[in-house]
């Protein structure tokens, strides 16, 4: 789960981690208010779920109280497109108004999962405030690295020898290597996965703040924290897809006219692969997961068939943990109820097969039927061929 | 032969008495898996399917020599399930668990790491060796023993593939689900070198999907040491970067963990890659 900078740095403050004083704002007024109470300058700032925002021109220095207004009235509701955001853009529903900084280096620090070697990895760089991937690609010297062993956890000398390899003096030193144990102690105890500084400003005296923050929870960690479940901003995803997980359905909208309806994300992934290897392209990717119930496989067609790119729909489903008889009368239900005119394909295999295929027979429907793998791929690429 | 479990398999069930726990139970004993204990905190004395209940593992371990545990416990209980196997030792421990935080598993796979305890998972099916013993949630009657050992980050994909290779008439030997999490126990990179030095495994197929680099690991491993005939696949050639496709582990971040990358990688160690997820099983039925 991704939060916003704003509420990444009110976990920062909990934490002792230097950040300027500021206070998210929803209204041109609010942002007016909060900015005179803060003192000028200030920067104001989008809050969406994408980095790059500074270069879609979301991000804005303000002298004074009319330079404000001007700034969140131009950013507030905005649809700000970055190199993250995609074409379409995200629609900007909150400005962070924040005390601008008086800036000397920028630093770049992260940490996250560093899974070849199981472990926390945390990384930084003395390139700060510039396009970190494109530094991983040409400089990879660049990024220096410690990796913390999980049992004896961050040890303060691995700190500490971080920030002298920036080659930052003593003082300068002793304030970052506090920082980066503070963002730890953070990433541990809130179950983050990715914590990014960039940058991670040394002021002018000498001393550590985060002008940026980019946190990312686990959210298989997130029924221990019940405090953070609220950060969700659903406006920020795809509306289809908080209507699936709604449901327990795992779905993510994509570019192509196929929708398919999978158990498990490795043969989900494979039918998507498989629609594509035909010369097709998935609409989706659609996991209902092992033990779907009947209502969720009929919730899963109706969301295939609202969507309307889909120009044909393939289930695929190897029954196991969820039997096949329970699928078809999903299925069969979502049928009834709907107006299909899009051509479904359904291959069914394992546990009660039988039965499935039975009961999708008998319903007086009309689904091109399966027996492999390859027989299903050349019903999909017939099916799309009619459509086009 | 087979890898990891075989017919002196010993089993003891962590949460045998919920629900998921009593049916797999069930589901084992019918394929033949030699189960022999089960524990639930606080259930201790009662039996399951006629198989005795303990309250720990300790006392399930001394009372029965079992020598390997397959975990059915809440996210929230599982680390504590795993550690409490391991301490026991117990050799071999397989946690089907989906939604253990990943921060957790850190700490868990290093432990056991340094215990020498082999962890399956978590979020995995779980293995099966055809015709001795089942130990996971797969369904049975789809396998055969025979020739091919499988490993995989998926569930239902490997049925897929092992239906095809039975279809065709072509057998089995191990199948290991290493799991579909961020931090997992065994991994391609440990578990190729066993398949290698197994007798009976003649051929392996390795599905791998997008994130991490555990496929260009395992090429590596493939490339110097393997010497028996891999087929692979590569699930998510279609997936968008930046998106978790179900599993935790399935994501391309930073322009790593492609499929291309992957792809390419597993042929430049010798790896037959097939293109369609259809093709697996002929693939090998050409090679053997």
């Amino acid at each position: 789960m991704r939060v916003h900078e704003y509420q990444a740095k009110q976990l920062f403050a909990d934490y002792g981690i230097p950040v300027a004083a500021s206070a998210p704002a929803t209204s041109v007024d609010e942002a007016v208010a909060a900015a005179s109470e803060l003192g000028f300058p200030v920067v104001v700032k989008a809050q969406i779920h994408a980095g790059g925002r500074g270069k879609g021109g979301g991000i804005q220095l303000a002298e004074d109280a009319t330079d404000v207004r001007e700034a969140a009235a131009r950013i507030l509701g905005m649809t700000l497109v970055t190199p993250q955001t995609g074409p379409e853009g995200r629609v900007v529903r909150t400005v962070l108004i924040e005390s601008a900084s008086d800036i000397a280096q920028e630093l770049y620090l992260g940490m996250t999962i560093d899974r070849a070697n199981r472990a926390i990895t945390i990384m930084a760089s003395r390139a700060g405030g510039v396009d970190i991937e494109e530094t991983a690609r040409t400089n990879p010297d660049a990024i220096l690295k410690e990796t913390i062993d999980p049992l004896l956890e961050l040890r303060p000398f691995q700190a500490f020898r971080l920030a002298c390899r920036l080659g930052l003096p003593t003082k300068t030193a002793r304030g970052v290597s506090k920082f980066i144990q503070s963002l730890y102690k953070l990433f541990r105890e809130k179950d983050c996965v990715l914590a990014e500084i960039n940058p991670l400003a040394i002021t002018a005296d000498g001393a550590p703040i985060a002008i940026d923050a980019k946190l990312n929870l686990d959210d298989n960690g997130l029924f221990r924290h019940p405090e953070l479940v609220e950060l969700r901003d659903l406006n920020e995803e795809d509306p289809l897809e908080v209507e699936a997980t709604a449901v327990n359905l795992n779905y993510i909208k994509l570019e192509g006219n196929v929708g398919c309806l999978v158990n498990g994300a490795g043969l989900a992934m494979a039918t998507m692969d498989l629609i594509k290897h035909v010369g097709a392209s998935p609409a989706n990717f659609l996991d209902v997961g092992g033990g779907a119930t009947a209502e969720m496989i009929e919730k899963g067609v109706h969301i295939l068939i609202d969507d309307p790119d889909v120009k044909a729909v393939f289930i695929n489903i190897f029954g196991g943990i969820l039997r096949c008889d329970v699928l078809a009368e999903g299925v069969v239900a979502a049928a009834k109820k709907l107006d299909v005119k899009v051509p479904v394909i359904v291959r069914l295999e394992g546990t009660n097969v039988e039965a499935g295929r039975q009961i999708l027979q008998e319903s007086g429907l009309s689904f091109r039927s399966a027996v492999d793998l390859r027989e299903a791929a050349t019903l999909v690429a017939e099916a799309v061929k009619e459509a086009s | 032969m087979s890898i990891l479990i075989g017919s002196d398999t010993r089993v003891l069930v962590q949460g045998i008495t919920g629900n998921e726990g009593r049916f797999h139970t069930q589901q084992m004993l019918d394929y033949g898996t030699h189960i022999v204990a089960g524990v639930t905190p606080g259930k201790g004395g009662q039996d399951v399917e006629g198989i005795p209940v303990f309250d720990t593992v300790s006392e399930a371990v001394n009372a029965t020599g079992a020598n390997a545990s397959i975990i059915f416990v809440p996210p929230a209980f599982s680390a504590d399930a795993i550690l409490e196997a391991a301490d026991a030792g117990v050799a071999l421990v397989v946690c089907l668990t989906e939604g253990i935080p990943v921060n957790e598993m850190l700490a868990i796979w290093k432990h056991l790491d340094c215990l020498g305890t082999h962890l399956i998972g978590p979020n995995t099916p779980g293995l099966i060796s055809p015709g001795t013993c089942k130990l996971g949630v797969m369904a049975g009657y789809i396998h055969q023993p025979g020739p091919v050992g499988i490993l995989s980050r998926s569930g239902t994909l490997t049925y897929e593939v092992v239906h095809q290779l039975t279809s065709l008439g072509i057998g089995q030997s191990t199948c290991v689900g290493i799991g579909g999490d961020q931090i997992i126990g065994l991994s391609f990179s440990e578990l190729l070198p066993m398949f290698q030095a197994d007798p009976d495994t003649k051929g392996i197929i390795l599905i791998g999907e997008i994130g991490g680099s555990a496929e260009e690991e395992a090429a590596e491993l493939i490339a110097r040491d393997v010497t028996k005939p891999v087929v692979a696949f590569i699930a998510g050639q279609t997936a968008p970067p930046g998106r978790r496709m179900g599993h935790a582990g399935a994501i391309i971040s930073g322009g790593s963990g492609t499929a291309a990358a992957k792809i390419e990688a597993l042929e430049r160690a010798g790896v037959k890659v097939a293109a369609s997820p259809a093709d697996v099983g002929a693939l090998m039925a050409d090679i053997l």
